[in-house]
């Protein structure tokens, strides 16, 4: 065993136990009440959880990866993964906590129906999935690394403890182990980025000095074969960069896993706090993240510019076991680099090992990198938990609970979700090893699906009380069906063959065409049949005002919300 | 989409009046307009700053970042953080202005 393998496996040993013991902990406590205790949570920690639960091995593995090679067009991650949270925090968060039920299906099936429940249901269900398979591949690729093993050995290992840790967790207070593990994430993150910043520009703050190095990295970029990093829509043309964002944003705002988050919360005020909180703490990362991006591609173009194709840093060998480096055979010396496998340049990086091997790459000391794997790991694990719970509920609560078996017992529901569970973990070990696109891609199409569902009749539901039942089941699938349509029709997935972009819209931005489609078909379909009756509008009514009147002024009635 | 739409399908229709309707009516047209005043600043620095002009933006330079480029992988997020504290902000002070407050129910300051 390596030093660095020694390491890493210490560090991820340590903070195993670390979760295993809060878990252990808050279990006893919550004794009194599952969801009581869920709502007594302070609003920072809360915020903490929403940021570990939200940043997956996606954020923490592949973007700042993905971002060192689009360059300038790496913002669509950086904007649209950050910018949904000012959507949920001002048009969504507080107005469902306001109402205050456990799901999101449960919502809409209160502020429409039965029928729209399901739908929202299997929605949920299909995105979590997609995600978690994101997970899986994340999680691989770090056991992969450390553990010597090749990806789909390393895919299987992270599954295993993805799924056992998914089961016991679940059953225990999750929110402080998410606090933990973003605490666990962030230093991960965090002392690597500080650590390269200090030594390439003698300021440790990544986030100002990374502009110091940006000249000297486009021009050696151009002359490697890459383009310009700061040169925009060198990577994707704009009007695709502007609706991936888009389609992240609105995306970010109707996923089912973080939504539910802001339940948890005691107060309506709270809620909004939590929406701060947690976007505070993911923008540590994000802001961090197009740094480490860009001193780790200066760094590796530095490490291999023209040096023989037998003399290469330690790195590239270390990492080539996993497959994802190679350098190829008939090169002499290393003239140009490039993250695509086709391109047949001299050496080629998969993205989604940026992050990982950035401090082997910046030379910085073992028990270092060993951090980072355990921080990718954190990421990873909180995450696909988060997801894991929304299969299984959303499967034995809204599905089998309410259409299969209305007088099944708690026992009953519970087997339910864990073969529901179970089910999704044995697919996504296989879609993990056999993936439709690189980590944060698939992460993507979740996104676009989200969109395309929930967010407008979320929305509408909210600010529109005319909206009804069959506006938004008839929304909901139309919007599902055209991007699902759209992004088979685009993508290599099922055994269909990739067909090219229609107006250059990719398929991670045809979310946002696919909820304008949702919105549309919603209010149409609405205004065309009869209004939602009595009860529904004064509960959408209800859930505008945070809470009962208190000071009441002369000649007023007073009322309750 | 743009956020004006976004907050244009939200326009509530008159709704038949409870006795306190008035107070509810324009604590709802404040929120909305708040909203919508939010989402423009939003739509601006990310959208408008970050992709539509980030070419004319990047001619100018600032400790390295061409400014448009800056906007969109730092500055847009600063922006979004502060906007979500403004709002949590605004919206404490029109609780208490309207009386809907509820921090005795969270156990005092915080």
């Amino acid at each position: 065993m390596t030093q660095i393998q020694g390491w890493t496996l210490g560090f991820i040993i340590l903070t195993f136990a670390l979760y295993l013991g809060i878990a252990w902990r808050s279990r006893v406590k919550e004794t009194t009440g599952f969801y009581v205790a869920g709502q007594g949570i302070p609003t920072v920690a809360n915020g903490a959880a929403v940021a570990a639960d939200w940043m997956s091995a996606a954020s923490f593995i592949s973007m700042a990866g993905l971002i060192a090679f689009l360059g300038s067009d790496g913002s669509i991650y950086l904007m649209g993964w950050t910018g949904g949270y000012v959507l949920l925090a001002l048009l969504i968060a507080p107005y469902l906590r306001k109402w205050g039920k456990f799901t999101v299906p449960e919502f809409v099936g209160d502020r429409y129906s039965e029928t729209v429940r399901t739908i929202a249901a299997v929605a949920a269900i299909i995105i979590s999935f997609t995600y978690v398979v994101g997970q899986m591949r994340g999680g691989g690729i770090v056991f992969s690394r450390f553990l010597g093993l090749d990806i789909t050995g390393g895919v299987i290992v992270a599954a295993l403890i993805i799924f056992a840790y998914a089961v016991l967790g679940g059953m225990k207070g999750i929110t402080w182990t998410q606090v933990s593990q973003y605490t666990v994430l962030i230093i991960a993150y965090l002392i690597p980025a500080i650590a390269v910043a200090q030594q390439m520009t003698g300021l440790p703050i990544p986030q100002v000095t990374f502009g110091q190095i940006l000249g000297e990295l486009n021009a050696l970029s151009t002359q490697m074969g890459l383009s310009q990093f700061t040169e925009a829509f060198s990577a994707r043309p704009q009007i695709d960069v502007f609706l991936v964002t888009m389609s992240l944003m609105i995306g970010t705002a109707g996923l089912p896993h973080v939504i539910i988050r802001f339940y948890t919360t005691k107060t309506v005020r709270g809620a909004r706090y939590s929406a701060f909180w947690a976007l505070f703490f993911i923008a540590l990362l994000y802001t961090t993240a197009p740094a480490v991006g860009a001193f780790t591609k200066l760094n590796l173009l530095q490490d291999v510019n023209g040096v023989a194709a037998d003399s290469l840093p330690r790195w590239i060998e270390n990492w080539a076991a996993t497959g994802l480096v190679s350098v190829n055979e008939n090169a002499q010396t290393i003239q140009t680099v490039s993250n695509s496998p086709t391109s047949g340049a001299d050496l080629i990086v998969n993205n989604d090992i940026l992050v990982l091997a950035s401090p082997e790459i910046a030379g910085l000391p073992a028990p270092i990198v060993g951090l980072v794997a355990a921080g990718g790991m954190a990421a990873a694990m909180s995450t696909a938990a988060g997801l894991l719970l929304v299969i299984s509920s959303s499967f034995s609560h809204d599905l089998y609970f309410r259409r299969v078996k209305r007088d099944s017992t708690d026992k009953q529901r519970l087997l339910a979700g864990r073969i529901a569970m179970g089910l999704a973990v044995l697919i996504a070990v296989y879609a993990g090893i056999n993936p439709p696109a690189f980590v944060a891609q698939v992460v993507a199409f979740a996104f676009g699906l989200a969109a395309a569902s929930f967010f407008p009749i979320i929305v509408l539901g909210i600010f529109w009380k005319r909206c009804n039942a069959t506006g938004a089941a008839a929304g909901m699938v139309s919007g599902m069906a055209f991007t699902a349509t759209y992004m088979i029709y685009t993508l290599e997935v099922f055994g269909t063959s990739a067909n090219p972009h229609i107006f250059d819209i990719s398929p991670e931005a045809i979310g946002t065409i696919g909820a304008i489609v949702n919105f549309i078909v919603t209010i149409v379909v609405s205004k065309m049949t009869a209004p939602p009756p009595e009860e529904i509008s004064e509960m959408v009514e209800s859930i505008r005002y945070p809470a009962a009147r208190r000071t009441v002024p002369a000649g007023s009635t007073g009322d309750s919300a | 989409m743009t956020p004006d739409k976004n907050a244009g399908g939200g326009e509530p229709p008159p709704t038949t009046s409870p006795p306190d309707n008035g107070w509810r009516q324009e604590y709802w047209r404040k929120n909305l307009r708040l909203m919508v005043i939010l989402l423009a600043i939003w739509f601006v620095v990310s959208f408008v700053f970050g992709i539509l002009l980030i070419q004319p933006l990047n001619n100018i330079e600032i400790l390295g970042f061409p400014l448009g480029f800056w906007f969109a992988q730092q500055g847009s997020i600063y922006t979004f953080v502060i906007l979500i504290l403004v709002y949590a902000k605004m919206m404490d002070r029109m609780d208490d202005q309207f009386g809907v407050s509820e921090r005795q129910a969270e156990g005092g300051e915080k």
